[in-house]
């Protein structure tokens, strides 16, 4: 269908690199918490390095602040991590790697990668899908690991990161993730839902666990809508579009 | 503090790893499938409330919030990833340096 792949390929690297940037602004505001929460900078770095998924690295920093222990700090961040295996799962086949390249996509495998990867499963070839898992992966692992390095560093001298905004920068940046997946009346319903959820459940359960909480929502979502949707899936306003099972994996029709 | 680092962390990659490592057969359940399209919506629509709202168990309402309002009119406007971001961080520390919001 595409007819222009170089034009499609500079395109995905220039997403790739935006979200990297976009990234970094949240690399800083965990390096500077990681420090500031009493983690050595190499302990800060090497979750960065290491564990290399954001909402797990937070919550651990966030629990151990929080004086939570240290099983506690971990479940939280494997159960954020969860997640990861998840979107590994839904990878795996579009990738098609093994060996050294499985272990290193298997740690690029995180929301972002998979985001910008599905987003263009639908409408264009392998290669797409291919080329934003990496190169999101690649940018958001340098951005990520620069920026941590650099808020650890600048620990002290960065002032609150409420007066520069970037606590509102984070929400936005996960609603432009999630944007694209909200097209139809189901999406927009499990995504209110969800946040639904989320906000009830903050006050009662610790930091990072409302969000896993809000698993069962698609869990229970997924079991559930396969009788119920039968109807919709029916009668399609694109015929074309019947053969998706999945409709609301990630419908990006075109780019924006 | 080293043991929590290096567990977890492992631990974390042995979950990216074990999703690379299942049978594709996996998801040649419909159900199965579905639920994994529909668990980045769910958690993403998550991070996005608890973000925006949260600060550790309590919620409250501040300058995150006409931040992220301004960041979703940004994106029914079609704007890239950057001027949205951009957008809700310079709402919200406008807001702030006007003594607006909290």
């Amino acid at each position: 269908m595409t007819s222009d792949w170089p034009a499609e390929r500079r395109a995905i690297i220039r997403d790739a690199t935006g979200v990297g940037i976009a990234v970094a602004a949240y690399g800083v505001v965990f390096g500077a918490q990681g420090v500031a929460t009493g983690l050595s900078l190499a302990q800060t770095m090497t979750l960065s390095l290491l564990m290399f998924t954001g909402a797990s690295q937070f919550a651990l920093v966030g629990v151990v602040g929080a004086g939570g222990t240290v099983v506690a700090a971990a479940l939280t961040a494997l159960m954020l991590g969860a997640r990861n295996a998840l979107y590994g799962l839904r990878m795996a086949p579009l990738l098609g790697v093994t060996g050294a390249k499985r272990l290193l996509a298997a740690q690029w495998t995180i929301d972002e990668s998979t985001a910008m990867a599905l987003a263009r499963e639908d409408h264009t070839n392998e290669r797409a899908v291919r080329t934003a898992f990496w190169a999101t992966g690649g940018s958001v692992y340098v951005f990520w690991n620069l920026s941590t390095l650099l808020g650890g560093l600048g620990a002290k001298a960065l002032g609150d990161p409420r007066t520069l905004g970037l606590d509102a920068v984070i929400p936005a940046a996960f609603l432009a993730l999630l944007w694209p997946r909200i097209r139809g009346r189901e999406p927009w319903a499990i995504a209110v839902l969800s946040a639904a959820v989320a906000v009830l459940l903050t006050p009662v359960l610790r930091p990072g666990l409302p969000v896993l909480a809000t698993a069962l929502v698609a869990i229970i979502a997924g079991m559930w809508a396969r009788n119920t949707l039968a109807p919709l899936a029916s009668a399609p306003i694109h015929p074309e579009e019947s053969v998706h099972d999945e409709g609301d994996a990630t419908p990006r029709g075109g780019s924006a | 503090m080293w043991p929590l680092v290096l567990i977890a962390s492992v631990g974390c990659y042995a979950l990216k790893l074990a999703g690379h490592s299942v049978s594709p057969r996996v998801l040649d359940r419909p159900r199965v499938r579905r639920i994994a399209a529909l668990l980045p919506l769910a958690l993403l629509a998550a991070l996005v409330a608890v973000q925006t709202f949260g600060s550790g168990q309590t919620l409250v309402v501040d300058a995150r919030l006409p931040g992220v309002v301004a960041a979703a009119v940004a994106l029914v406007l079609r704007a890239p990833f950057l001027v949205v971001v951009a957008v809700a961080g310079v709402v919200a520390a406008g807001l702030r340096y006007a003594g607006l919001a909290a």
